[in-house]
């Protein structure tokens, strides 16, 4: 899939990478035991360490290395046996210390490997460059009072990831299946929640572009960037930005840019924002961070199914298509509903009801999967009915209605409201013969061989049973008896 | 009977067990001496309230048979550097201005729970940079010995305070702590003991951090005994700080006075100095010749790396140090000076918090760690590092201890050397290499110079192996028999 922007000079290419800062999902910080809720009050998470209190010393939470390694194997990562937490050193009046804990020179995990599934229905293969630990700063609130800045501590020493990518990524698009896929795979292990509306994950971009064939030009870095449409959106304006200043035969300088979502566009941020020389050394509060291989081993050996794997394993289990499956594993909620639904019963009813029926009301109703008023295993029940021939399909949509809204199970529903199907012969026998009798002029025409009112019949019959005849019994009756 | 403030730290103990006298009694016999010793302006905040509270449910446990052990009840001062739950805590630094820590630190804490009574908080260069305890914001120390004519010498630096206080019989022990020579440097000034642990021994958790990676609280007192006996009540692994060390806490005084018969004490040749003086060359040599007439055998050995060592503690430490100091920054607590924009505040709190010396270490550290600059001074320091450690482990392989002069001179006027850092600094180069390499070392009282000041010698052992080190000192402090005492801070000698 190509992407190249044609300028006066040629065409232009476009080269990116991300940096994603994901939330570990920890109940502790860090380097210290306050706690991670969000919402929470203003510094009412806050440890001795996390205000930087004099004397006092960071210690390595275990279960957020834990997580670290268990995101470095899901990417398909070597994982370094041996890391350094370093100290980033700049002022700021929410980083409390004066310096962020991250890790730089050798961080805990190095090369790794995401694949994309294109809407083409091809694959991508984008390497990671590294993965390292980090703590998030504090936040300044400008906007409470006309003079003063007020600081929230809660998110001081909140353990971060972050997931660098190789410059591989070829489009806006591309970005945005990057991005989403980290997002499904992190959720997957459980090590990130993902929540781009509370800050668990959000993206630098690292835009440049060039003729095909050339080195790499100057590339910007677009700053903070919290959805997956925002990315795509501050690409596409620093492309153009980019082309434009190389067309008109200026320059692209290396700087930060931050992207404005209401005018979809990105500006540089004033140089105090980031002309920093970190200084990062070892910080000597810390020791080395050494991992035995068992411990990885035993990591991996607790790891998930991973969606890559999922999606194979529905395509071959269930005979789902590649497209099917692949839509079912974009979110761990979704898949893990599906799997419950489909268990032991046709997968490609249960696909149908999934994507369609349940997408559809969910979207109509603003909600999550997680959300659902129709639990998976109400929803299997439902299928069940319309498989044994309780209800019939149609039927089987509105009572899926009335689970949505009230959340009752299918069976009481149908129960309450007498919706079984009429499978009794005798019964729907009654009725055929009735319709046919008060329809005579009609019932000759089938007789004289106008095969489509045998279809009005049918109608008229169902109606005349409140729509509860089994279809396809009231179809045989017909034929039967108008057939002489 | 001998005066209470008279007694050492192990005597005081044995009195108290055997009910000749109170913790309340010896607690405010110091409470007076501290207040007749305040000359001395060693300490920063004296809090008698804590140590009379501290003192007489001392006595309860005694009587209830309940006593903690060997420092139950012993009046102890600590360096202001140590953060104490509710007592102001200062770093000697203009920049912590009212700061109150709801936390104690972990070896304090050690101490309070062993029953030792805390008289005070000491005077200290600020945050623990210097050598004379000049740079304090409460002003200077003076040396209860005094220079040639009557004059104020300092006491050394930085455990300046803590090292006058039981100097100056104000009290039988004191905590420090020694980045490159803090606790030994003062106590070689002042005539008394002073030891730095090996680096992990005790927690540095509530330690106002100066240079972390070389940082150990230690002992000051007036015999090697105490020291022992207050190491083991400071010392232990403690899971707030990730450098302290998982080891068990020995039986310091065990063995303390077992001797030196056999034991093999290395003597590193480039402690030689040019221009050293010569009482320091001939104390030094009349150390070896203790040791030796106590069965030891003296074994020359070469530290080939130790001239680099200064230059690399003073990157190496200013680099942690501008980073240790950045959270004093005026938001959270201590001084804030308003100022029209962050930068403007942190400008002003900052050029008015700190003082000349620690603005200076800050400069170095920041320009060490700069980019461009990384290379050739931080990497190539921890490079120098790496190579002292190991000129001791190679010389550890044929000797138990290592014998070598604590500084290079003996304390000098308040106002000396004020305007040539480097001066200053040379005060540790005896000191340094053995905080480099993170090894346990004590300074023991040996004799004094000609103007009858007090001159130390300093032991140096094995990573962790504390038990020699004091046996070493004890040894030394036995044969050298040093008794002098300084000038009863009301005048006259004592």
């Amino acid at each position: 899939m190509s992407y190249l922007i044609s300028g006066e000079s040629g065409d232009w290419e476009v080269v990116i990478g991300l940096e994603i800062h994901a939330q570990i999902v920890s109940s502790a910080k860090l380097f210290s035991g306050a706690a991670t809720a969000f919402g929470a009050g203003p510094n009412t998470q806050v440890s001795l360490v996390d205000a930087a209190m004099p004397g006092m010393l960071p210690v390595i939470n275990e279960h957020c290395v834990a997580q670290a390694i268990k995101t470095g194997l899901g990417l398909k990562a070597k994982i370094n046996l041996h890391s350094v937490f370093e100290r980033k050193n700049y002022f700021y009046a929410d980083l409390p210390q004066g310096y962020q804990i991250s890790q730089y020179a050798e961080p805990i995990v190095g090369e790794g490997t995401v694949i994309l599934d294109m809407p083409d229905g091809k694959t991508r293969k984008i390497g990671i460059e590294r993965l390292h630990m980090e703590q998030d700063a504090g936040k300044s609130l400008h906007d409470q009072d006309p003079k003063r800045s007020f600081i929230d501590l809660n998110r001081s020493g909140i353990a971060l990831m972050e997931i660098v990518s190789k410059p591989d990524l070829r489009t806006p698009e591309e970005a945005g299946i990057y991005l989403r896929k980290i997002h499904t795979i992190l959720r997957y292990l459980r090590t990130c929640d993902g929540n781009m509306d509370e800050g668990s994950m959000r993206a630098d971009v690292n835009v440049s572009v060039r003729h095909p064939g050339e080195d790499l030009r100057t590339r910007t870095e677009i700053k903070n960037v919290n959805s997956v449409r925002f990315v795509m959106q501050a690409i596409e304006y620093e492309v153009e930005r980019q082309v434009e200043a190389y067309e008109s035969g200026g320059e692209v300088v290396q700087e930060t840019r931050q992207f404005d979502s209401t005018k979809g566009e990105t500006r540089p941020m004033r140089a105090k924002e980031f002309a920093h020389d970190y200084r990062y050394f070892p910080d000597p509060d810390l020791l080395p961070l050494v991992l035995s291989q068992d411990l990885i081993d035993h990591v991996a050996r607790g790891l998930p199914e991973l969606p890559d794997e999922i999606k194979e394993r529905f395509v071959a289990d269930f005979g789902l298509s590649a497209y099917d499956s692949g839509v079912l594993v974009a979110d761990i909620d979704t898949a893990d509903y599906f799997e419950e639904v489909a268990n032991g019963r046709d997968p490609k009813l249960a696909v149908n009801w999934v994507t369609g029926n349940l997408f559809g009301a969910l979207n109509k109703a603003g909600l999550q999967i997680t959300e659902s008023p129709v639990a998976p295993e109400s929803l299997g029940e439902l299928l069940d009915l319309v498989e044994d021939g309780t209800i019939s399909g149609r039927m089987a949509k509105d009572v899926f209605e009335e689970m949505m809204a009230t959340g009752k199970d299918a069976a009481d529903i149908v129960e309450e409201k007498g919706l079984e199907q009429i499978t009794d012969g005798a019964e729907i026998e009654a009725a055929v013969d009735r319709v046919i009798a008060e329809n005579p002029d009609q019932a000759r025409d089938v007789r004289d061989g106008k095969e489509k009112t045998i279809g009005w019949f049918v109608g008229q019959v169902m109606q005349a049973t409140g729509g509860k005849a089994n279809p396809k019994m009231v179809n045989e009756l017909l034929r039967k008896k108008l057939s002489g | 009977m001998t005066a209470l403030t008279e007694l050492s730290l192990a005597e005081a103990g044995q009195g108290l067990e055997a009910s000749d006298f109170t913790a309340e009694e010896l607690t405010r016999a110091c409470i007076e001496a501290l207040e007749g010793g305040r000359d001395l302006n060693a300490f920063i905040t004296e809090t008698p309230d804590i140590a009379v509270d501290r003192a007489k449910a001392s006595d309860a446990r005694r009587a209830d048979g309940k006593a903690a052990g060997s420092m139950d009840g012993i009046p102890i001062a600590v360096k202001d550097l140590f953060c104490t739950e509710g007592v102001l805590t200062t770093a000697g630094s203009h920049i912590l201005d009212g700061f109150t820590p709801a936390y104690e630190s972990t070896v304090s804490a050690n101490l309070k729970d062993s029953g030792a009574v805390m008289l005070g908080k000491t005077n200290l260069d600020e945050f623990a940079m210097g050598s004379a305890n000049v740079t304090s914001y409460y002003g200077p120390v003076k040396n209860p010995w005094k220079g040639p004519g009557g004059k104020d010498m300092v006491p050394g630096g930085s455990s300046g305070g803590s090292a006058a206080a039981v100097a100056g019989g104000l009290c039988p022990g004191a905590i420090g702590t020694d980045t490159g020579g803090s606790i030994r440097q003062p106590a070689s000034f002042t005539g008394i003991v002073g030891m730095k642990p090996t680096y992990g021994r005790c927690s540095r958790w509530g330690i106002v951090a100066f240079a972390s990676s070389l940082d150990q609280a230690g002992p000051l007192t007036r015999t090697v005994e105490d020291a022992a006996i207050m190491l083991g009540a400071m010392a232990g692994h403690d899971a707030k700080d990730s450098t302290s060390a998982p080891i068990d806490v020995a039986d310091f005084s065990a063995g303390l006075k077992e001797g030196v018969k056999g034991m093999k004490v290395g003597i590193p040749e480039e402690y030689t100095l040019d221009g050293m003086p010569a009482e320091i060359e001939a104390l030094w040599q009349q150390g070896m010749d203790w040791l030796k007439g106590q069965g030891a055998e003296c074994i020359d050995v070469s530290l080939p790396h130790t001239k680099y060592a200064l230059p690399a503690y003073y990157i190496v430490a200013p680099a942690e140090a501008s980073s240790n100091l950045a959270r004093y920054d005026g938001v959270r607590y201590g001084l804030r000076v308003e100022g029209e924009t962050l930068d403007d505040m942190y400008m002003a709190t900052r050029a008015l918090g700190f003082g000349d010396e620690v603005r200076r270490r800050v400069l170095i550290g920041t320009y060490v760690l700069s980019a461009g600059y990384y290379d050739a001074y931080y990497r190539q320091a921890q490079k120098v590092r790496t190579l002292i450690a190991r000129d001791f482990r190679e010389a550890f392989e044929q000797v138990d201890v290592l014998l070598t002069p604590t500084a290079p001179s003996a304390a000098f006027a308040i106002g000396d050397k004020m305007d040539d850092p480097v001066a200053m600094y040379l005060n540790d180069v005896f000191t340094v290499p053995a905080s480099m390499a993170g090894l346990p070392a004590i300074s023991v009282p040996a004799g004094l110079d000609g103007d009858g000041l007090p001159l130390g010698l300093h032991l140096i052992a094995k990573p962790f192996d504390e038990v020699t080190l004091f046996r070493s000192a004890s040894a030394l402090e036995e044969a050298a028999g040093f008794d002098a005492r300084p000038p009863s801070p009301k005048g006259g000698a004592s």
